[in-house]
């Protein structure tokens, strides 16, 4: 299929040679957007924390799609992978449903066991527009049972998926926030980890193994107990850049963390994230010995590489996630795996990210901000992508076009993070690309 | 896993927790892709379609295409006519379908958004059309949306040319693409030229060709959707889901019609049937009688495993009706049975098939949540659990043996493209249960007492 591109999308696309890529923009009505919305974005970053209760204020749906979505592991409680809501009728619509929402939070208050410490109240679409007044129940929670109560006033329609991030940002900072002046402790929390897989664990374990002790996650994996000693960290450690270098900047002004920005996917960021942990943080001996353990565990891993890389040097990729950080720690695992990478696209990456993007990538390769299915097809067949690495809504697209796929999203199902991580990365890419059912489909009906 | 569940029930009014059912743009975007060379379009935020569009990639392992007016904060304030205006100009001019099929959500409905005077001042390309249907979230279910959409079709699309086109509309209701072919199927060796619609089959059971087109070839095409007024007669399947648009085509065009279960099971598979040859007026063939035969056959020889085995099934209305007849006619006791969807028909319906077959003890309720079904189980448990996914996590935490039927299933294989319709259909369900039943007695069973024979 021939498909033209919309006039207005004509900004987000680029490739080396032409302008920059514009992002950060509203996508366009009719569009097929791959994008998603406010409540989203706030829904999937505060989601993980495991003994909060999170109660979607509005009609049913928001609840139903975000019930156990994100493969966000605990070792602890599991209230979160329960979906909570108000579930409002007409009549609440008409009649406002501030009432509903102080009878759910009642009755949660006189059933739940163990009691809850935490409750988030997510407002959707409807709520603001009805006149609920959110913030007022949730302050009368507080006071009534002496509890946390935070909302996060998040209608799907008041920016995208970035903006609900900062949502969830403040509604950490408005958790936290009373335990600011707590004595200072050495240590780090890991911030814009969501634990998918473990992936959260295996980075604790590294630096547990430097001997680097983590103070707090956030949010994967946490609980409120955990939660509250945040502010006491040395150093705090950004992942996922996109949902939370917002946060890691509010608490360095406001509670005097600082931060570095890390991707622990592939060998060269793994690496150089753990030397820069260890260097940020100024005891020589750790700087040493995270140098030692990089070192090790790249021996380990790289007999792993040179084993599939006869199977996947000069493959193409198609690469369409979520934050231009991913994005690039990608390109750079397809670069050490001998593997090109023709297509990047991401859903809310921000312009400094682009400008590394463009850096590290080939002259030709196409750049996508807010891509759509339409978009990816064309590039992907285009420049003749062997793989897609993408999420849930990519999969069956990248498989219709007869091209390999890697969820490197919500449903990826082994960690693929850090040095174990990468084993599991390599041998997915090569189960995909390489599987015998290609046969049957590149060549049609024999 | 699910530490939290009490096994107290008490009654909550306002707190819903773990939904059997979600909201009407679902219903009314799935409802649209039955149709061929159709974009369903979602008046409301990002958010909204896209969730949409996941849940079902989710469901049938497709993907699932929908455009979205992505409301901003202007559009909740002004309304939503500029969006729909340029997002129909954007969708005719680069995705190019014969039809866009609107929606609305909660956000379009309560700003108060008219869609039906938008799209009237919209400048449609020649010989393509927009339809479009009211789907407020906060009203009924998924459910809701699905026949608000086929009715939103029928509205601006139906005629009654004067002329007969001999068909039999048949509306298959909520199922799977691997249904829709058995009911097909049914209906060819009846004897009898049908019209289906919606028809997902083709659309979201797409082959694999190498290639990716936005509109497969499957769907009901919109000249079939026109002629349903010339249409003699009409199966509505699914009593709850298929009475709303049958009415509306009897009270538009005078079309007379049977409202019939969802053919699952012996008894309603012969409903079907037995409307069918009224429509054609053959007798029915051999190959069906076969086939009805080999499932009478499979409940006998299976029979001494499931009499009296107690089950939960949940999920969406009529399916469960559907399901909990099967399993009556497997002599089990289908001891808890609710569905999300407010809708009291169902409890009704259920308690009559309780009736029917004599069971006592036996709670079936409209409007619950998985919670409470929880609660329930914990009080007094079941052999075996039927439903969508959202059941698993149920029937990890109290180890019971669980059938995934009806929508969503998001984490199984090929169930979209089998059935569970029909006499086929009868014979998957049953082999499914019982071998569940059996794996579980092997697994469980002492060392002295396991078989290789059972």
């Amino acid at each position: 299929m021939n498909v033209s591109i919309l006039e207005e999308r004509k900004g987000s696309i680029a490739n080396k040679r032409g302008k920059g890529v514009s992002c950060e923009r509203e996508s366009v009505s009719g569009s097929v957007s791959q994008r998603a919305c406010v409540y989203c974005g706030a829904r999937v970053v505060l989601n993980p924390i495991t003994d909060a209760y999170h109660i979607v204020h509005g009609p049913i749906g928001c609840a139903s799609y975000t019930w156990d979505i994100r493969g966000s592991l605990t070792s602890g409680e599991d209230t979160y992978r329960n979906s909570f809501s108000t579930d409002l009728r007409e009549t609440d619509i008409v009649f406002g449903g501030a009432k509903k929402l102080t009878a759910a939070i009642d009755e949660l208050m006189e059933k739940a066991d163990p009691r809850p410490k935490l409750i988030f109240v997510y407002a959707t679409c409807i709520v603001g527009v009805i006149g609920d007044d959110v913030e007022a129940v949730c302050r009368m929670t507080e006071q009534k049972y002496g509890i946390r109560c935070i909302a996060v006033k998040a209608p799907g329609f008041s920016g995208t998926k970035s903006q609900g991030y900062k949502l969830a940002c403040d509604a950490i900072m408005t958790l936290i926030a009373p335990h600011k002046n707590q004595a200072k402790q050495f240590g780090v929390n890991i911030i814009g980890d969501y634990n998918l897989s473990g992936e959260m664990w295996i980075i604790k374990g590294y630096l547990a193994q430097i001997g680097i002790p983590v103070i707090s996650t956030i949010t994967g994996d946490s609980s409120y107990g955990k939660l509250i000693q945040a502010p006491s960290a040395t150093l705090n450690i950004v992942q996922c850049a996109g949902s939370s270098v917002y946060l890691a900047e509010r608490m360095q002004e406001e509670m005097d963390v600082p931060y570095i920005k890390v991707s622990f996917f592939g060998i060269e960021d793994t690496t150089s994230s753990l030397l820069r942990i260890a260097d940020a943080l100024g005891v020589p001996e750790l700087s040493q010995s995270a140098r030692a353990f990089a070192k090790k565990k790249t021996a380990e891993v790289l007999p792993i590489i040179e084993k599939y890389k006869p199977y996947l040097k000069g493959k193409k990729a198609a690469i369409f996630v979520g934050g231009g950080f991913k994005a690039i720690s990608l390109i750079r695992q397809f670069n050490e795996l001998g593997m090109k990478t023709v297509v990047v696209g991401t859903q809310t990456g921000k312009k400094d990210e682009y400008e590394i993007i463009g850096s590290i990538v080939d002259e030709d390769t196409i750049v996508l901000d807010d891509a759509n299915p339409a978009e990816l097809e064309r590039f992907m067949i285009e420049k003749q992508a062997d793989i897609l690495v993408g999420g849930v809504k990519e999969r069956p697209l990248a498989y219709k076009l007869g091209v390999a796929f890697c969820d490197h999203n919500h449903e990826r199902k082994h960690p693929l993070a850090g040095f174990a991580g990468i084993e599991n990365f390599v041998r997915e890419v090569h189960l995909s690309i390489n599987s015998p059912v290609w046969q049957y489909v590149k060549g049609g009906a024999a | 896993m699910m530490d939290l569940t009490p096994k107290e029930v008490k009654e909550r009014s306002a707190l819903r927790v773990n939904p059997c059912k979600t909201c009407q743009p679902v219903g009314a975007m799935f409802a649209a892709l039955g149709v061929h060379g159709c974009m369903p379009h979602s008046h409301g935020s990002q958010g909204c379609c896209s969730y949409h569009r996941t849940v079902l990639s989710r469901h049938f392992k497709e993907p699932a295409v929908a455009s979205s007016s992505s409301f901003t904060e202007g559009a909740s304030v002004f309304g939503g006519r500029s969006n729909i205006t340029t997002a129909a100009k954007n969708i005719f001019d680069i995705y190019n379908p014969d039809v866009i099929a609107v929606h609305t959500t909660c956000l379009s409905e309560t700003i108060g958004d008219d869609l039906a005077s938008y799209l009237m001042d919209i400048d449609v390309p020649q010989g393509k059309v927009m339809v479009h249907c009211n789907t407020p979230s906060y009203v009924g279910s998924h459910i809701n949306g699905f026949y608000n959409m086929m009715m939103g079709f029928m509205n601006y699309l139906t005629k009654k040319s004067g002329t007969s086109n001999e068909k039999t509309a048949v509306f298959p209701g909520w199922v799977n693409p691997g249904d829709i072919r058995e009911l097909k199927r049914i209906a060819s060796l009846m004897n009898v030229d049908t019209t289906f619609f919606p028809d997902q089959s083709g659309v979201l059971d797409a082959p694999m060709t190498g290639k990716y087109v936005m509109y497969p070839e499957g769907g009901t095409t919109l000249d079939e959707i026109k002629g349903l007024g010339d249409c003699e007669g009409l199966i509505a399947l699914g009593e709850i889901i298929g009475i709303e648009p049958a009415e509306l085509l009897k009270k538009k065009w005078k079309v007379p019609y049977a409202l019939l279960p969802m053919p699952i099971g012996v008894t309603y598979t012969d409903l079907y049937i037995s409307e069918l040859r009224k429509q054609s007026k053959t007798e029915v063939p051999g190959e069906l009688e076969k086939e009805r035969g080999r499932l009478v056959d499979l409940l006998l020889d299976s029979h001494q495993y499931t009499y009296q085995k107690k089950v939960a099934i949940f999920g969406d209305p009529d399916v469960v009706i559907g399901l909990t007849s099967l399993v009556l006619e497997m002599g089990m006791i289908p001891k808890y049975v609710i569905t999300g969807t407010p809708k009291e028909e169902f409890t009704r319906k259920i308690n009559a098939l309780f009736d029917k077959y004599g069971v006592s003890d036996c709670v079936a309720k409209a409007n619950k949540d998985l919670f409470e079904l929880h609660q329930w189980i914990k009080n007094e448990t079941v052999d075996i659990m039927i439903g969508s996914t959202y059941g698993k996590q149920i029937a990890r935490a109290e180890d019971i043996p669980f059938i995934r039927a009806g929508f969503p299933v998001l984490d199984r294989y090929g169930h979209p493209l089998l059935p569970i319709v029909g006499y086929i259909g009868a014979i998957r369900l049953v082999e499914q249960i019982t071998n569940a039943l059996l794996d579980r007695f092997d697994r469980d069973v002492s060392d002295e007492n396991f078989e290789i024979v059972l």
